[in-house]
């Protein structure tokens, strides 16, 4: 800013003066195409001003003008890691304004597989992270563990990660045999796995030094600027729209939120952690519970394709299936908000209906455009050397972000 | 389920008993409360909820914004409040018209509202008064128009 571009270094002292450095959009730490304005004195940041939006792409502009389940797969691309928990988010949107009751057994199968998710979704993080910080065989591990999620959502979905699985009224189709068990080997190998990571990090003094004291979100600022997520439960609130606000059956599961008070990067990576654990836990309460016969989608006439059994052998049935696969589905007019916890934080989805059979607007809360918000409250006032340990210890992800 | 209604019908009766002229219409739907509010009484009743302790919304969700292009008021601002101490939600709207499409800034009840309201001035073009730094935020600083609104073309202009 006071320092012009180009004008040559004349050897006077440069006290009092400030200088700007421009970090990003490219650049590898910043998961994506972030781009951070800092105003620093010496080594200590004295602004930083986060600039986004060289993802955006439209995605909720584009919706108004697409049916309603042409919409799922947009919902993929907007927080790439995660999916699943935003392909829910927006089928239970759609599915209280249409007021449609999903049946146990896909609710459960929607919980299992977005827990799933969840640990894919953290593995990343962690690895990454890590590897921000210089750990770099972490990373190895948690895409070793992640591939494995990967494959069982291919098997299931038929897609590695733009999965589009779960559709208005329940499932897109019904999950291949064998997945519980292949997802129960899964998850018995993975508190192995976990114990690996925490082996290289949790005690390790490189990595303590690295996080502990840095990035402080005090829980006055976390609640000011609306953090959610694991970055908010870092510093010390248990707000978890899983348990605050029980959506697809959360409240007959059995898990504790998991809460760490220093609010600072070593407790955000505490609450990864154990939040991978938690959900395995989860996911093995759900694949008791899943009954092996049983709808995966609701019946419900006109609002919800019909099976294809149903579809082949009724002339009623075939009707309702092109009614809905050329014309959509057209919901009372009305307006919703339906938030879900994402790996990220509260993800809500804000569907307008105006009875016609495309949205009327989908507005997406998105957890990382939030949480990046509160950045500046983790870096100003410390050293320029743990920005990047800020950025990644709020878990971003640029494509939610833009939209 | 119940007592989450009678709470949320707390807050309208608190509303209600404070201000009886300042709520324009209560809407429910699908368990949701919605209290449509004039401009002139957003910050007044923001302030109440946030600070009221049977209430404390002290959690800003979000703030979407839907144009109803042509019927006027045009542009409803919508704010996604939670109440994290009573597991309480609630949504305020306040409507505004396409001549005078401004709304008082909520960032000195909540300073998370910044990115929201930059992001509708950005998107909707609704502006947002006594915002310290109303700037484009998602579209590139030398765009032209206001790209989700209705009269503005999904391909863009060419």
């Amino acid at each position: 800013m006071s320092t012009a571009v180009g004008t040559p270094f004349t050897g006077t002292k440069t006290e009092n003066k400030t200088m700007v450095l421009n970090m990003g959009p490219q650049h590898p730490s910043t998961h994506g195409v972030l781009r951070v304005i800092l105003e620093l004195d010496g080594e200590v940041v004295l602004k930083a001003e986060p600039v986004i939006g060289y993802l955006h792409t439209g995605i909720e502009k584009n919706c108004e003008n697409l049916t309603y389940s042409q919409c799922i797969p947009l919902t993929d691309r907007i927080d790439y890691l995660a999916n699943l928990s935003n392909n829910l988010g927006y089928c239970l949107a759609v599915e209280k304004l249409a007021d449609i009751e999903v049946p146990k057994r896909a609710q459960y199968i929607r919980v299992l597989l977005t827990e799933l998710t969840r640990i894919s979704s953290h593995l990343v993080w962690l690895g990454t992270h890590a590897i921000d910080l210089g750990a770099m065989s972490v990373f190895l591990y948690c895409f070793r563990e992640r591939e494995e999620i990967l494959k069982i959502l291919e098997a299931i979905s038929g897609q590695r990660m733009m999965t589009s699985y779960f559709r208005i009224g329940g499932l897109a189709l019904e999950p291949p045999p064998g997945y519980l068990e292949w997802i129960s080997k899964f998850l018995d190998t993975l508190p192995g796995h976990v114990a690996e990571y925490e082996d290289l990090l949790t005690e390790n003094p490189i990595w303590k030094l690295r996080t502990q004291g840095v990035g402080v979100l005090k829980l006055d600022d976390a609640i000011a600027m609306a953090v959610s997520g694991p970055s908010l439960r870092g510093s010390g609130s248990d707000y978890d729209v899983r348990k605050y606000f029980p959506y697809s059956s959360y409240d007959e599961f059995d898990f504790k939120v998991q809460t760490q008070t220093a609010g600072d990067v070593y407790a955000r990576y505490q609450v990864r952690v154990a939040e991978i654990k938690e959900s395995a836990k989860i996911c093995k309460q759900a694949i008791k519970k899943i009954p092996p016969q049983g709808p995966f989608r609701a019946e419900v006439r006109g609002l919800v394709p019909p099976s294809r059994e149903e579809m082949k052998t009724s002339i009623e049935g075939l009707i309702y299936h092109f009614k809905i696969w050329t014309e959509g589905i057209t919901p009372p007019p009305g307006e919703v908000y339906q938030a879900i916890e994402s790996p990220r934080g509260e993800v809500g989805f804000f569907v307008v209906s105006d009875g016609s059979n495309r949205p009327y607007r989908v507005k997406m809360r998105a957890p990382s455009f939030v949480n990046l918000q509160a950045l500046p409250h983790l870096v100003v006032g410390k050293l320029i050397a743990d920005v990047v340990a800020s950025i990644g210890t709020i878990d971003i992800v640029l494509g939610e972000v833009d939209r | 389920m119940e007592a989450a209604q009678q709470n949320e019908s707390l807050a309208v009766r608190k509303l209600k008993e404070r201000d009886p002229q300042g709520i324009t219409e209560v809407i429910s739907f699908r368990g949701e409360t919605t209290v449509v509010l004039p401009r002139n009484r957003l910050i007044s009743a923001c302030e109440f909820l946030k600070t009221d302790p049977d209430l404390d919304f002290a959690f800003l969700s979000d703030i979407s914004a839907v144009d109803r292009f042509p019927i006027e008021p045009r542009f409803e601002v919508n704010y996604h409040l939670t109440s994290l101490s009573h597991r309480q939600r609630l949504r305020i709207k306040v409507k505004v018209t396409s001549k005078d499409p401004v709304i008082p800034t909520v960032i000195p009840v909540w300073p998370t509202a910044n990115w929201h309201e930059r992001e509708i001035w950005d998107l909707m073009g609704v502006r947002f008064e006594g915002h310290p730094n109303l700037t484009r935020i998602l579209m590139p600083d030398d765009w032209e128009g206001h790209p989700h609104r209705k009269d503005y073309p999904v391909e863009g202009y060419r």
